[in-house]
């Protein structure tokens, strides 16, 4: 993992990478999308998230860090309820996405997913064509014309800067591409179905430099049009593509601030210590 | 000796040991096959595809024989698959490890490994006794109950070697259950399951005893699943302990025709295992 050189302060240690963006982060002129209260969960009787409140603002990006087992990974998974795959993982508390309790047992969670897109550490393309990874989602909730899902795959895959690399080979197999172009049609996969929220697991820690300075650089295209979570192990990655920074220890949310706050003003010795690289 | 040249002596006897196990083990297929090319091929003659199975001193062929067994074999095999795939489906996917699916699982492996003249006897008890004669149709059952352990189990484990990452990835797109399993895993493991049914194909087609109990044998050539069918297996048994020179003959030439069948349909499976897109 890459670490800032040993600097004891914060400020000088992410000098050189441009901190959080130029966007508004003042919460009183965002909307909140994602209204996190209280959550618990729960894997069999162990508890690995204590008592999390957040909130995720509209078409802003959100950066979930923290050491491995710190419950960034099973955060992001709430917010999808892709825990609920799994007998024996429950969560407690209140999710609320535009102001709807997500964990209600009324929630229809394949509705659900079908508005939070979500991409994962390694890039899962379907054993289908290109083309056929795209649509897939957009035909399961959608009767369009033949037409009609052309132009909405050639948008996301435009969306997730792949179209000019994949438009003479719509037919291939997926798998046919490399890790990074795979990434990237993944993320072409969730937004095809525009969903208003992206979840992202670590979308380039399996991928070499470039992939990911591709992925980041998409991350910013994105944030106009999707409010985005992330999980990263990457502290730089945090910090050059996040507004508003989770940091979590051991199931619980130490700080959550706006990220340029995290990364040059921590207010927790513990943040400090871990965005300056003294331990995780 | 040396500690070092005990370990060397001994490295020496293990190698002669299995190579010496390994050419005995060779040098019975060798023999058996080389035994059956050469009355085999000297017994083949166009008429096998012409004519049916002859009376002793006449000439003829096995046309009769080779139509039942591809008959049976084909109705066993569209009988036993869907039920295969369905119940390792269920096992893979949704019974997992509750009661029902482990007690499916262990009579399911009991089956797989059952002696073929047991499915035979049960066959002729729930078929032929009750009605009175032997049957083609009591043939196929016998055959799809062979195929069916077969199937199961290797529809199982080739979807549980299908990555549950792919799952999510399908799921996080919205999709039910029954869409994530027939859309996507269905197709990730598409190879390992034909290959399934093209081994359960190959056991099927030199099966004797089940046939024996229940479409027992036909001298003519028949088309009635109702009445008694001729099968190459059954003719082999019939005739190669015939005193009759030329049904010996017929007996070596059909299991020339049986091996072979099983040899191609072996040869396309290892094929279709190596495929690149079997690796997902």
């Amino acid at each position: 993992m890459e670490r800032p050189s040993e600097a004891p302060r914060p400020a000088t240690a992410f000098r050189g990478i441009s901190i959080g963006s130029p966007r508004s982060t003042d919460p009183a002129t965002l909307v909140e999308k994602i209204g996190i209260k209280n959550l618990e969960f729960f894997y069999g009787s162990h508890k690995t998230l204590k008592d999390i409140s957040l909130s995720i603002y509209d078409r802003r990006v959100t950066a979930f860090i923290g050491p491995s087992g710190c419950g960034k990974s099973t955060l992001l998974r709430v917010l999808n309820r892709m825990y609920d795959l799994y007998p024996g993982q429950r969560a407690v508390g209140s999710v609320l996405l535009d102001g709807q309790d997500i964990l209600s047992p009324k929630q229809d969670i394949n509705l659900l997913r079908a508005r939070i897109g979500m991409v994962f550490q390694r890039p899962t393309p379907f054993p289908m064509s290109i083309f056929d990874n795209v649509a897939f989602g957009l035909r399961l909730y959608e009767r369009l014309a033949q037409a009609d899902i052309e132009a909405r795959v050639e948008e996301a895959l435009r969306g997730a800067a792949l179209w000019n690399e994949v438009k003479d080979k719509l037919g291939q197999s997926g798998l046919s591409l490399s890790g990074g172009q795979q990434q990237r049609l993944c993320i072409a996969r969730a937004i095809a179905v525009r969903p208003s929220v992206l979840l992202l697991d670590e979308p380039a820690s399996a991928l070499d430099p470039i992939s990911t300075a591709k992925i980041e650089e998409l991350i910013d295209t994105l944030q106009s049009q999707y409010t985005i979570a992330i999980v990263t192990h990457n502290m730089q990655q945090a910090a050059r593509v996040s507004d508003f920074t989770a940091f979590l220890l051991m199931g619980e949310l130490v700080e959550f601030s706006r990220t340029e706050d995290i990364f040059t003003k921590p207010s927790d010795p513990r943040t400090e210590a871990y965005v300056t690289g003294r331990f995780g | 000796m040396t500690l070092y040249e005990r370990r060397k002596m001994k490295n020496r006897i293990a190698l002669a040991a299995s190579g010496v196990a390994a050419l005995i083990g060779l040098f019975w297929l060798v023999a058996i096959l080389g035994t059956l090319l050469v009355n085999g091929v000297s017994a083949l003659s166009l008429t096998l595809f012409t004519e049916s199975t002859p009376a002793p001193g006449n000439a003829g062929g096995l046309i009769n024989a080779i139509f039942g067994s591809a008959v049976m074999s084909l109705f066993g095999i569209l009988i036993g698959t869907p039920v295969g795939i369905l119940a390792g489906t269920y096992l893979a996917e949704y019974g997992k490890s509750n009661p029902l699916a482990s007690v499916v699982r262990f009579i399911n492996d009991i089956l797989l490994s059952a002696p073929s003249i047991i499915i035979g006897l049960f066959v002729y008890e729930l078929m032929v006794v009750p009605m009175g004669h032997f049957s083609a149709w009591a043939g196929t059952v016998a055959l799809s109950l062979i195929v069916i352990p077969v199937v199961l189990r290797t529809t199982e484990d080739m979807l549980n070697l299908v990555p549950d990452s792919l799952r999510e990835a399908a799921a996080g797109l919205g999709a039910p259950k029954w869409q994530v399993v027939s859309h996507v895993v269905y197709r990730a493991a598409r190879s390992g399951i034909v290959t399934g049914i093209l081994l359960s194909v190959a056991r099927v087609s030199g099966e004797t005893a089940p046939l024996l109990f229940t479409a027992l044998n036909n001298q003519f050539w028949s088309t009635d699943m109702n009445a008694p069918m001729a099968n190459l297996p059954v003719v082999i048994f019939q005739f190669a302990l015939s005193p009759y020179e030329d049904w010996r003959n017929l007996a070596w030439a059909g299991a020339l025709l049986i091996t072979v069948t099983i040899l191609v349909l072996n040869i396309a499976a290892r094929l279709l295992t190596a495929r690149p897109s079997a690796r997902q």
